[in-house]
């Protein structure tokens, strides 16, 4: 039983990192990775020697941010901001109202909550199609999908934005 | 005029490290000669990069004192998020606070036809039960004849265990439930990912059919009639997954 909780702890850094990126929040994003953490160990009985237990506790946390999305604004789940055109079409944006979106971290937040997950578990988590298709509970072809609009979206984002010289990262939040 | 050779996700597929070594050769080689995928490439990559300075740092943190506590303080133990679950689920119950069915169940008195009343005593038992670690089934699913036939008897018609695994769920046990003086069965079920839904049954002797969904603040579930049973579907997940379960259980349940 104590090897298995020393493997919960070793995942602990990267399910933070994960949270942070999801929430944006540190506390939130803390209490996220606590919650899953009890979740985790109240079940841990269950945890199959191996198999993948970080993609099991990433899976753990990640359902619980969607139950707490759900509770917490009642907003749909995804909030399509899936058209392209809406940022890069020729209707000129209102005077002083163009975009610049200059960081990565802001641009994420323009995504909707499903490709923003899946390019979290991709780009950062370093997590195979196959690994973030079990994670997620859809079809690898769905995490194609998802990465291809939402890394295309942020492309432009970025493109837009990006008016001469590229600017210094700026921490999210 | 599509003249790639290649789609986004083969793109992406490249950029991830997908790909099979001869094909990410191929690929490279035409990359070389489509400098506009090759550039969308770059800026994939950049996106992984920034994401990692933006992020990296908090993976490099120490362990906070209190979460690696957590992990090997001895079990059991009671958890915050859980109880706060139930006290809000029994807040629910006393209250009657949604929509008013509470009151309306419990008046309901000896001709207990199926309200929503049955509906609400469902998402209460999931609520309290899902969340349980010790002990969430009486008879845990290694017996799963006798406690179908053992549920079946109390009920007083034949009863099953829908099959949840096209959905990924598997059942976890069932218990023995009380419903305004009636008995009623709850059947739970677990994914991979620990996510719980909960399948309430009892007997219901009316003609209505209704198929609908009902929503509180801690769970929601799907529920419809079919005399000699009414069934509610309980869980805290997407209402559209939800749904997708809700089919399942009616069509394996439909006689």
């Amino acid at each position: 039983m104590l090897d298995k909780q020393q493997a919960v702890i070793a995942e602990i850094p990267k399910l933070r990192r994960f949270a942070r990126a999801l929430v944006g929040n540190a506390a939130t994003a803390d209490d996220l990775v606590q919650d899953c953490l009890e979740r985790a160990l109240g079940r841990l009985h269950l945890w199959q020697e191996k198999t993948n237990m970080r993609a099991w506790l990433f899976t753990i946390l990640r359902n619980l941010h969607i139950n707490q999305i759900r509770h917490s604004a009642r907003r749909p789940l995804e909030t399509p901001v899936d058209d392209l055109n809406e940022f890069t079409d020729g209707t000129a944006p209102a005077q002083g109202q163009q975009l610049m979106i200059r960081d990565l971290g802001l641009a994420l937040d323009k995504l909707p909550d499903q490709q923003r997950e899946v390019i979290l578990l991709v780009g950062l988590e370093n997590m195979s199609y196959k690994e973030t298709a079990d994670i997620l509970d859809v079809p690898v072809g769905t995490v194609m999908s998802r990465l291809s609009r939402g890394r295309e979206t942020l492309r432009v984002l970025m493109e837009n934005g990006d008016q001469g010289d590229k600017p210094p990262l700026r921490r999210v939040k | 005029m599509n003249t790639s050779r290649y789609t986004d996700a083969d793109l992406n597929a490249y950029v991830d490290g997908e790909l099979d070594a001869e094909t990410v050769a191929e690929m490279e080689q035409w990359l070389a000669s489509h400098p506009e995928h090759a550039r969308r490439v770059a800026a994939y990559r950049q996106q992984n990069e920034d994401l990692h300075n933006l992020f990296d740092d908090i993976a490099t943190e120490p362990v906070p004192a209190h979460m690696s506590d957590l992990v090997l303080k001895p079990r059991p133990a009671s958890s915050k998020p859980v109880w706060a679950r139930i006290a809000a689920a029994i807040v629910l119950f006393a209250t009657g606070a949604v929509g008013g069915w509470g009151l309306h169940g419990l008046q309901g008195g000896g001709q207990m036809s199926a309200t929503p009343g049955f509906v609400e005593r469902a998402i209460g038992a999931h609520v309290v039960y899902a969340s349980e670690v010790l002990h969430p089934v009486e008879v845990a699913a290694e017996q799963e004849t006798h406690l179908v036939k053992w549920l079946s008897k109390r009920l007083g018609s034949p009863l099953r265990a829908p099959r949840l695994t096209s959905n990924g769920y598997n059942l976890v046990g069932g218990r023995l439930l009380e419903d305004s003086g009636t008995p009623a069965a709850q059947f739970m079920y677990e994914n991979r990912g620990g996510q719980r839904v909960t399948v309430y049954v009892r007997s219901y002797t009316g003609k209505d059919t209704a198929f609908k969904f009902f929503d509180t603040e801690t769970a929601s579930a799907f529920y419809w009639m079919d005399a000699p049973f009414a069934y509610a579907l309980a869980g805290d997940i997407p209402r559209q997954n939800l749904l997708d379960i809700a089919h399942v259980v009616y069509k394996d349940l439909s006689p």
